[in-house]
């Protein structure tokens, strides 16, 4: 039944969502048993248990905004880009584990979102995006604002539906929302005509519901459980290996908790070296002994100098990335490998392996693992490769030389995690895409699963500031820090206008050296030098610009103003924009040039000369 | 890597998918967006209430990637089963073409005999051309299609390639009702 005092309170409220007078349409009267397609979304996404939905209005979408006007159990974030919609969604599913929903108009809508959509199908993050779509009789008319989205967004998402069907509705947003999250996750998008979401349908009752849940667990269900045979032979090779390595991934972290806690159990007890990709980082402490600090292009020297010359590799929900592997014909030459990923098609795609495992990550762990107490036999004595690792540890890969009153980069991060260490701040970070990102991922050393969002596989500058609104509004009263450059902050910067209106108190802190590092640093290796178009003119005072959002700006120039400037930061609760001035042409170290191997790794700017990059390398990204 | 391993080998798949808008264009995108190859590619309803469609496809590949394509294929949500026809056992594959030569006398003569021998049948004629409807494996139609061009003027519409395993298993049973 309506409540009918609440709708007059909405409709006298002075301001916010009540100012906005209720519609007149008998269409949206509450008390007869029919519900509106509108309506009948938004009774699915409250049953599934959603709290939160990014988006944006527009025409084709309005009767779910209609909606959503009456409901007070569906927190709606009204970002500025649509874009932003779909990060924050993704911050906010990698930091609570939970779906991710966006809703976007038809046409430049559905379009602005296909950046966000194809990061979160790169990452595995599992997204519904309800898109607005003109109704079914003018599908393909070049109505105002259509666009073919299923079309568009068929390569970037997991999955994707047009509903033409009334009757298809309830079904496909079960069936969406399933296999937005099971298996692998990733993001599904539903196009809704505007006719379909005006239409009326019988209200469902709890049996409805409950069979389209069960019919789309039917249609979509991927295998978890690993073969037994497979996991007997793993622990065979585990218990032979004199030179193991373990090498996981993301897949880790969304298999859930509990993955994460049987790898550590996996680690320590084997006492297995262990290393963990960009995605994968927080799984294992960084504290752990035996962790060796990330893998690939700027991981450390001796995860790669382990993975090169291990015996026997175990990969766990990771997928051979070319940024891990490096030159695939030179990749680990000499070690046995064990793949175990939920998606058999990420199996020998890169590298061909002995034993291939179709299975959840957490599942075959606690599988090995039951596995491993049965046998009487421990695994070997691996001292002499742990002399041997620690000998490339001594290398100290990650040093950086602060000296003097310009603030290394390397540095400003350090101090930031060393800071957030002393305060014993929970801290989530995400990060915009380039040198700095890689450089958080090196000197920010995450303790915890789903603390770290950033932007893998794509690599999408701009997702770290609306992916921190998201791990904001997931997680209210905990310390979020978007670690950004400033040339990625202004690819959507006009989310600050979002953090205003929500009071989100958010922490940018800009590492700026005014140049597209990332790609600077390229040029400077690879393109002799020539710095074309990678230096950002005009930059903004972006003190002022915090101001003029009415957050608070801060700036440090010199190394001796940054720890200051660190504690105002963290000790401010509203959102804060940090303008870190940092040495220029720093360069991010180490690295494997394009087209070479784990063992060829550049060390340091000295580095450089002796090993030019070939051709083959040169047309690498 | 072997020579065995870089070298590229035809491969008939069979995919039974949802028979919905949209599936055919997932199945093609997802070959033209990660590069593989289609030489042939067949899709029709197969069941009686038109749900299931069965997709064949020829591809050619290292079997590192056909192992991919195969994999990609089996994770799509509206695909129900993939079967590699190439790798178990034997299979059988057949095309139809329709065949029009436009000629007159001694080559018209020649084009209606070797129709015979090839056991096309004739589906049109008028006093200057044919209509031959012909079935068989693609080596055969293409032959066919080549001693057509050599007698007259020719068009052809092929049906691309449906394949089945030998035996008596099911890859892919259709429902009874």
């Amino acid at each position: 039944m309506m409540d009918i005092s609440k709708t007059r309170d909405m409709q006298t409220a002075p301001s916010g969502r009540g100012a906005k007078p209720m519609p007149a349409s008998p269409k949206y009267k509450a008390d007869t048993d029919d519900v509106s397609g509108a309506d009948l979304v938004l009774s699915v996404l409250e049953d599934l248990g959603v709290e939160v939905i990014f988006g944006y209005p527009g025409g084709a979408v309005l009767p779910i905004y209609d909606a959503l006007f009456e409901r007070n159990a569906l927190k709606h974030i009204l970002v500025r880009h649509e874009q932003a919609a779909v990060h924050a969604a993704e911050g906010y599913a990698r930091s609570t584990g939970r779906l991710g929903v966006v809703l976007v108009t038809s046409g430049p809508g559905a379009t602005n979102a296909v950046t966000g959509l194809t990061d979160a199908l790169m990452d595995s993050v599992p997204i519904l995006c309800l898109a607005g779509q003109v109704p079914t009789h003018l599908i393909g008319n070049d109505a105002f604002q259509e666009a073919d989205t299923v079309g568009i967004t068929r390569p970037c998402t997991k999955h994707n539906y047009l509903v033409k069907q009334g009757d298809r509705l309830l079904s496909v947003l079960y069936e969406a929302a399933h296999v937005a999250m099971a298996g692998r996750p990733g993001p599904v998008v539903v196009d809704l005509p505007k006719d379909i979401q005006l239409e009326r349908f019988p209200k469902p009752d709890a049996s409805v519901r409950q069979a389209a849940r069960k019919n789309a667990v039917r249609r979509y269900s991927p295998a978890t459980k690993p073969d037994p045979a497979a996991i007997t032979k793993v622990v065979d090779m585990m218990l032979a290996a004199k030179r193991p390595v373990i090498y996981a991934g993301g897949g880790v972290i969304n298999s859930g908790i509990p993955a994460t806690k049987h790898l550590q159990e996996l680690v320590n007890a084997t006492g297995f070296p262990t290393t963990l990709t960009l995605m994968g980082l927080g799984a294992v402490p960084a504290t752990n002994p035996h962790f060796l600090g990330m893998l690939g292009m700027h991981g450390t020297y001796e995860a790669n100098m382990a993975m090169y010359h291990c015996d026997m590799m175990l990969n766990i929900g990771a997928r051979f990335d070319d940024r891990v592997t490096g030159k695939t014909a030179g990749f680990s030459p000499n070690s046995r490998k064990i793949h175990i990923d939920i998606d058999p098609s990420s199996i020998n795609k890169n590298i061909r392996v002995e034993l291939p495992i179709v299975a959840d990550a957490g599942e075959a762990m606690a599988a090995i693992l039951a596995e491993l107490k049965k046998r009487k036999k421990s695994v070997q004595n691996i001292a002499p490769w742990r002399k041997q690792i620690d000998g490339w540890r001594e290398v100290r890969c990650l040093d950086y030389d602060q000296s003097g009153e310009v603030i290394k980069p390397q540095y400003a991060i350090h101090r930031l995690w060393q800071k957030c260490q002393e305060q014993k701040k929970d801290v989530y970070v995400t990060t915009e895409v380039g040198q700095h990102q890689m450089w958080a991922a090196q000197y920010f050393s995450f303790d915890k699963p789903m603390h770290w969002m950033t932007s893998g596989g794509l690599g999408t500058m701009g997702y770290g500031l609306p992916s921190a609104m998201g791990v904001q509004i997931g997680n209210p009263n905990k310390l979020v820090v978007d670690i950004a450059g400033e040339a990625s902050f202004m690819m959507t910067m006009q989310e600050l206008s979002t953090i205003a209106q929500y009071k989100l108190p958010v922490k940018v802190y800009i590492i700026n050296n005014q140049w597209m590092g990332m790609v600077r640093q390229w040029q400077e290796l690879i393109h002799g030098g020539r710095y074309s178009e990678s230096y950002c003119e005009s930059l903004p005072d972006f003190v002022k610009l915090a101001e003029c959002f009415g957050m608070k700006g801060l700036i440090a120039k010199t190394a001796s103003e940054l720890d200051g400037v660190i504690d105002t930061m963290l000790g401010h609760d509203g959102p804060v924009l940090v303008d870190v001035r940092v040495a220029k042409e720093e360069n991010c170290f180490p690295m494997i040039p394009s087209g070479a191997c784990h063992n060829e790794m550049l060390l340091g700017p000295n580095d450089k000369a002796s090993k030019p990059v070939d051709e083959e390398g040169m047309v690498l990204v | 890597m072997t020579s065995e391993a870089k070298s590229e080998i035809r491969h008939t798949l069979s995919v039974l998918v949802d028979n919905e808008p949209g599936v055919l264009g997932r199945v093609v995108g997802l070959f033209s967006g990660r590069g593989y190859n289609i030489e042939s590619l067949t899709v029709s309803a197969v069941d009686e209430e038109g749900m299931l469609s069965r997709i064949s496809i020829i591809t050619r590949g290292t079997p590192m990637v056909v192992e991919q394509i195969k994999a990609q294929l089996a994770r799509m949500v509206p695909v129900h089963k993939v079967v590699d026809l190439t790798s178990f056992g034997g299979h059988i594959e057949r095309e139809l073409a329709l065949v029009k030569i436009v000629n007159t006398g001694v080559e018209r003569v020649e084009a209606l005999r070797i129709a015979d021998t090839f056991r096309a049948h004739t589906l049109d004629s008028t006093l200057e051309s044919f209509v031959f409807e012909i079935t068989g494996n693609s080596e055969k139609l293409t032959a066919f299609v080549a001693l057509m061009r050599a007698l007259g003027k020719v068009e052809v519409a092929r049906t691309g390639v449906s394949a089945i395993s030998r035996g008596r298993q099911l890859d892919m049973p259709v429902a009874t009702p």
